[in-house]
């Protein structure tokens, strides 16, 4: 199918593209990887009156690690761009978990972290990421810049916290207390297709000991899930079969699947409660190892 | 110069902008009026009339319109044709010389890699993304570059053969 019509633009810088978002009073997307955009526009679930395309801006595809160990990724990094780096697996495990996991190797040299993150599909996996690691949007429009958590950014499925002349520049991953850890596990039913269950846990570690700990999901409720309060208790504790068992079962609980095509509610609360033993049991043994 | 408005029209509807764009396609500049909405496939088949690159789906689900940007896989159907404007492309027309075939294709006709032939571009040319990238893939890092790619005929087991069958002959050829 052909989109309907609309209008193109393709800005060279930042400033250029929020004049022309704020000028078209809210009928303006923004196009970035254009691997969720452009499947809407084919099939007309989106018909916006003008696209900006972001593509031409130079600058802002970067992976950055700071002294202080904050990761910030900017709004033209490609998915395969977080498959391929050399620093986040050692800087963001839970990212570098995820990047092969999204989508197909194809869609991955053109979709990026921060459009799906805006794009706030329940399924989408890098939304749960981020909301595990604690994370942060930067938003820059005719005012300047404003930061907004994750899980104030993802306002409901496919709905997010920008005004209609925002635009999301970079993610943020604010430095660990102490080692960033953790891991990504999604269940697909082949290659490209959406979650069944996905489960993201991030834990920093001083020591054996757990300083921080996070936790979302995705594609088991309406929306990504923050299951953040449900890994609180293992906060000053070391990783034991026991608690291990309790924060599962607690992630297990915040879930909200429904039964479809992929499987029965119950089936998908399973497949969770077995992420989350099988990613805090690996942690717990790769701790234990390094002590 | 080709000009190409919508689907096959003559001129553009009235009042609808267009933009000339110059793409580079297999190495050869072209310059090509196009309606913002013109998804590059719909570029490439229609107004170019190179019909190799192949549009299976409308879902961005089946990887037959793959074809390389910059060097790198995309789908096609996935991009508008706008944003291809001062790029290089390179589709499945661009892999045999007059009169040579690629490694690539030699290595299909070979294994056998395809039955219908309806995924095989698409195929070729991740194929050829992964083997620039990895001259010496394992299966593995086949089927898993290949993994965005659907085929309905072959069982996909064929395909992994012809592929590796190619990254030998490469070797040896540069060697
Ligand atoms: C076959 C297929 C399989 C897929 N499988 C998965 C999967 O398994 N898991 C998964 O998570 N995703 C999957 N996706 C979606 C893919 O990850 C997309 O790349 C991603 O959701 C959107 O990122 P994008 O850069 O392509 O954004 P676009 O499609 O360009 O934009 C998406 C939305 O976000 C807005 N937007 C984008 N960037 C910005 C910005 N910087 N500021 C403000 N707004 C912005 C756009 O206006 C639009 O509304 C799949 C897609 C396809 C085609
Ligand atoms: S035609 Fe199916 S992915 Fe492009
Ligand atoms: S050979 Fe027929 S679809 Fe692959």
């Amino acid at each position: 199918m052909y989109p309907s019509r609309f209008g193109y633009e393709s800005p060279k810088t930042v400033e250029e593209a929020i004049a022309i978002l704020d000028a078209s009073g809210g009928e303006a997307k923004i196009l970035a990887g254009g691997q969720s955009l452009v499947p809407m526009l084919k099939l007309r679930f989106a018909a916006p009156e003008m696209l900006v395309d972001i593509n031409n801006i130079d600058g802002l595809r970067y992976i950055n690690v700071e002294a202080d160990g904050t990761v910030r990724i900017g709004a033209l990094t490609r998915h395969e761009d977080l498959e391929y780096s050399d620093v986040l697996p050692t800087a963001s495990p839970v990212l570098a978990a995820a990047a092969h996991l999204v989508a197909d190797p194809i869609v991955r040299t053109r979709g990026t972290f921060v459009g799906s993150v805006c794009h706030a599909d329940p399924q989408g996996d890098w939304a749960a990421a981020m909301t595990a690691l604690g994370g942060h949007i930067v938003a820059q429009g005719p005012n300047g810049k404003r930061t907004i958590e994750v899980k104030d950014f993802v306002v409901g499925p496919f709905q997010n916290a920008l005004a209609y002349n925002e635009i999301a520049i970079e993610a943020v991953i604010p430095a660990p207390k102490g080692k960033s850890t953790g891991s990504y596990l999604k269940l697909e039913r082949r290659v490209g297709d959406f979650a069944t269950a996905s489960v993201a846990v991030s834990l920093d570690m001083v020591g054996d000991v757990v300083a921080r700990a996070g936790s979302a999901l995705a594609g088991v409720g309406g929306r990504t899930i923050d299951a953040t309060d449900a890994v609180a208790s293992l906060v000053g504790q070391k990783l034991t079969e026991e608690n291990i068992k309790t924060a599962a079962e607690a992630v297990a609980a915040a879930a909200e699947p429904r039964s479809d095509h992929r499987g029965t509610s119950d089936y998908k609360r399973q497949i969770v409660k077995t992420f989350v033993i099988r990613i805090l049991t690996g942690l717990a043994e790769s701790s234990q190892k390094a002590a | 110069m080709s000009s190409l408005y919508d689907e096959v029209a003559p001129a553009p509807a009235e009042g609808v902008p267009t933009r000339r764009i110059t793409v580079t396609v297999n190495g050869e500049p072209r310059t090509i009026d196009v309606e913002p909405r013109l998804l590059l496939a719909h570029m490439l088949r229609q107004g170019l009339k190179l019909t190799g690159t192949h549009s299976g789906c409308d879902t961005s689900n089946c990887g037959a319109c793959t074809i390389l940007f910059e060097g790198r896989p995309i789908k096609s159907c996935t991009m508008l044709a706008v944003q291809a404007d001062g790029h290089s492309i390179e589709t499945v027309e661009g892999l045999a010389t007059s009169s040579e075939l690629h490694p690539i294709q030699e290595g299909f006709k070979q294994e056998h890699g395809l039955q219908c032939g309806f995924c095989t571009p698409g195929m070729m040319m991740a194929s050829k993304a992964l083997l620039e990238k990895n001259p010496n893939p394992t299966e593995d890092e086949v089927r898993w570059a290949l993994s965005g790619n659907l085929c309905r005929c072959t069982g996909y087991q064929n395909i992994v053969k012809s592929v590796l069958w190619a990254a030998e002959k490469m070797r040896a050829e540069s060697n």
